[in-house]
């Protein structure tokens, strides 16, 4: 298939969103090209309002000073441009903790997302590909345990890792972040949609290993499932709260969104400076780099969304 | 089961050095990890709630004494019941719209598709932590919208963050940070149904309802299921927003707002460990079996 290619060259960009260039076969049937719907869209629209308000309201206060946060119109600037102060503020506030943390939380994401992503698809492909003893049960084991509150396994895991010494270190975050039980799912659904039985077999007819047989043949068919399961590990650990909450005391570990939390709670505390300009300005400098991931990447998804519904 | 049928079977005279355990060699790293960081501690839990810590003489074997407490205490069933009636509202909602938008995007009759699935799933990028902050301080009175319309139009609004409300405010939150995630599920799954069967639907003069009753939703059904198990079992583990909104709401959110700050509260402020356990082993337990029955009413064929 080769309809993809032109997909990947940002050049060829019009300027126009939703006018994309198509990831599919040229269009013949009437099924493919059905009238446009001004109601739907109006509908979808109404959606789309509602999830991009919020964070209209996260950019336009992250150019306000804590006074004037009080007193101006929540959808609307100021008119006191105050986002370089802010941003200088965050990054320098408390000898630029910020920025200690934001180093933490990468760290975490490269070597938590990275690892679970690995392990999704070695273990999806192997589920989606061989049958072996126990298969049934590791399906049900997995499903299952995943239905176990965070706090049952918090607390325990806690205490384990405390025996083994590894609370208070990165370890205590990233261990427990190599596990992705939805990242095993996709991966499983998505090999098992990718790769044509018939391939291994001749792969396996023509003497190739087991291991060659998935690095050569499998790896390549597998990367639009790939890079879906690392964009949903990367979401789950940089924005991972609660495991990082209990296993952390000392705020040089904290990833972001821990820190940005204890922020917030200074206000409350007797005696402490409230800072709501830095939280929302380090909110808004949270979700920048996932949300330029998701847009660069987006194109790779996408591609694989529309690779697997072409079935000539 | 799911769309991952079982793999056909191997041609019969298959060479011996591939043996029936050559599965494991793929997914044994995953399980090594997994029986570490999620058998282990469920054991460990296990273990922690048949004991009690005692002032005199250490660790004592209570049996299910810790049980017995946690099925006659008021707070964790008031608990319960919260995360049950969020459940019941939340979940239909946002799985309502989710699967709405995925249709109206799958079926090509929008104006600017892209730019609708990129927008709708943004808010997932978007941590709980952020979200949750971002609504609080919106729902506020002092600098939030709801106090800026209160001041605009002279009204009161009601207090999202009133004791009343927040149940509801939380909904809104989880909703809107899931919907576009639970929609991408969706549409990731219609995109694999054959177009084929779209051209035969029209061929026969189906309408655009009738394919979706007939073809698109029995296609999906997987896809429904496992959105509609891990929305309940999220609904059950509610603990993030609840406990960062009890900075800015810390009259209307006890430490017994959901099982999970129950358990919480219980071992980080409490130290009560054993007991901790056991109402996580409780709320687990009963999240596994409403699962299950999901997913077998779900599965089930001709429904």
């Amino acid at each position: 298939m080769t309809t993809t290619a032109p997909a990947t060259t940002p050049a060829a960009r019009p300027a126009r969103p939703g006018r994309g260039p198509r990831l599919r076969t040229p269009r013949r049937h009437s099924v493919d090209r059905p009238r446009r719907s001004g109601l739907l869209t109006v509908l979808t629209a109404l959606v789309c309002l509602y999830s991009l308000v919020p964070l209209a309201w996260l950019l336009i206060n992250a150019t306000k000073s804590q006074g004037d946060l009080f007193t101006s119109f929540g959808l609307w600037f100021s008119g006191n441009f105050h986002l370089v102060q802010n941003v200088t503020d965050t990054l320098t506030y408390d000898d630029g903790i910020f920025v200690r943390w934001l180093g933490n939380t990468l760290l975490y994401v490269v070597a938590g997302a990275g690892g679970a992503t690995l392990l999704a698809v070695l273990g999806g492909y192997g589920l989606a590909k061989f049958t072996f003893p126990g298969k049934r049960a590791v399906f049900a084991v997995v499903i299952g345990a995943v239905a176990v509150p965070g706090t049952a396994l918090a607390v325990p895991t806690f205490l384990m890792f405390s025996r083994m010494g590894l609370t208070n270190t990165p370890w205590a975050v990233i261990i427990p972040s190599l596990i992705s039980p939805f990242g095993l799912y996709l991966m499983w659904t998505f090999a098992a949609e990718a790769i044509p039985t018939e391939l291994l077999e001749a792969a396996r007819v023509d003497g190739a290993g087991e291991a060659r047989t998935f690095a050569q043949i499998c790896l390549p068919l597998l990367a639009p499932g790939i890079v879906t399961v690392l964009l949903f590990t990367m979401v789950a650990t940089w924005n991972n709260y609660f495991l990082p909450l209990i296993m952390l005391k000392d705020p040089d570990w904290y990833p972001l969104t821990v820190g940005l939390n204890a922020w917030n709670a200074q206000a409350a505390t007797a005696g402490g400076e409230a800072i709501f300009n830095l939280v929302i300005t380090g909110s808004v400098l949270t979700i920048l780099p996932l949300v330029v991931a998701f847009l660069l990447l987006q194109r790779y998804w996408q591609s694989g969304l529309a690779s697997g519904s072409v079935k000539e | 089961m799911t769309a991952a049928a079982a793999p056909a079977r191997a041609a019969r005279r298959r060479p011996v050095r591939r043996g029936r355990w050559t599965g494991w060699g793929f997914v044994g790293p995953f399980m090594a990890v997994f029986a570490l960081v999620f058998l282990a501690p469920i054991a460990y839990s296990l273990y922690l709630s048949l004991f009690r810590q005692q002032l005199v003489g250490g660790n004592a074997f209570v049996g299910l004494e810790n049980y017995q407490r946690a099925f006659a205490d008021p707070q964790f069933w008031s608990a319960f019941g919260r995360v049950s009636l969020f459940l019941a509202v939340q979940v239909p909602i946002m799985l309502g719209i989710a699967l709405l938008v995925a249709l109206a995007i799958d079926s090509g009759r929008l104006y600017g598709t892209s730019f609708f699935r990129i927008s709708i799933f943004l808010p997932y990028a978007v941590p709980a932590v952020v979200a949750t902050l971002m609504w609080g301080f919106m729902y506020g009175t002092r600098f939030g919208l709801v106090g800026n319309l209160n001041d605009a139009l002279g009204i009161s609004l009601p207090n999202p963050l009133s004791p009343d409300l927040v149940l509801a405010s939380i909904g809104n939150i989880v909703t809107w940070e899931f919907v576009g995630y639970n929609m991408l599920i969706f549409y990731s799954a219609l995109r694999v149904v054959p177009r084929s069967l779209y051209e035969a639907a029209e061929i026969d003069g189906a309408g655009q309802w009738r394919v979706v009753t007939a073809i698109k939703l029995p296609a999906i059904r997987g896809a429904l299921v496992i959105a509609t198990i891990f929305s309940i079992i999220g609904s059950f583990q509610l603990f993030n927003e609840p406990s960062i909104l009890q900075k800015l709401a810390p009259n209307a959110i006890t430490t017994h707002f959901t099982p999970n700050l129950y358990a919480y509260s219980l071992s980080f402020s409490g130290q009560q460990y054993n007991y901790s356990a056991t109402v996580a082993i409780i709320m687990g337990v009963i999240t596994m079996v409403i699962a299950y029955v999901v997913q077998l009413r779900g599965m089930r064929k001709g429904a």
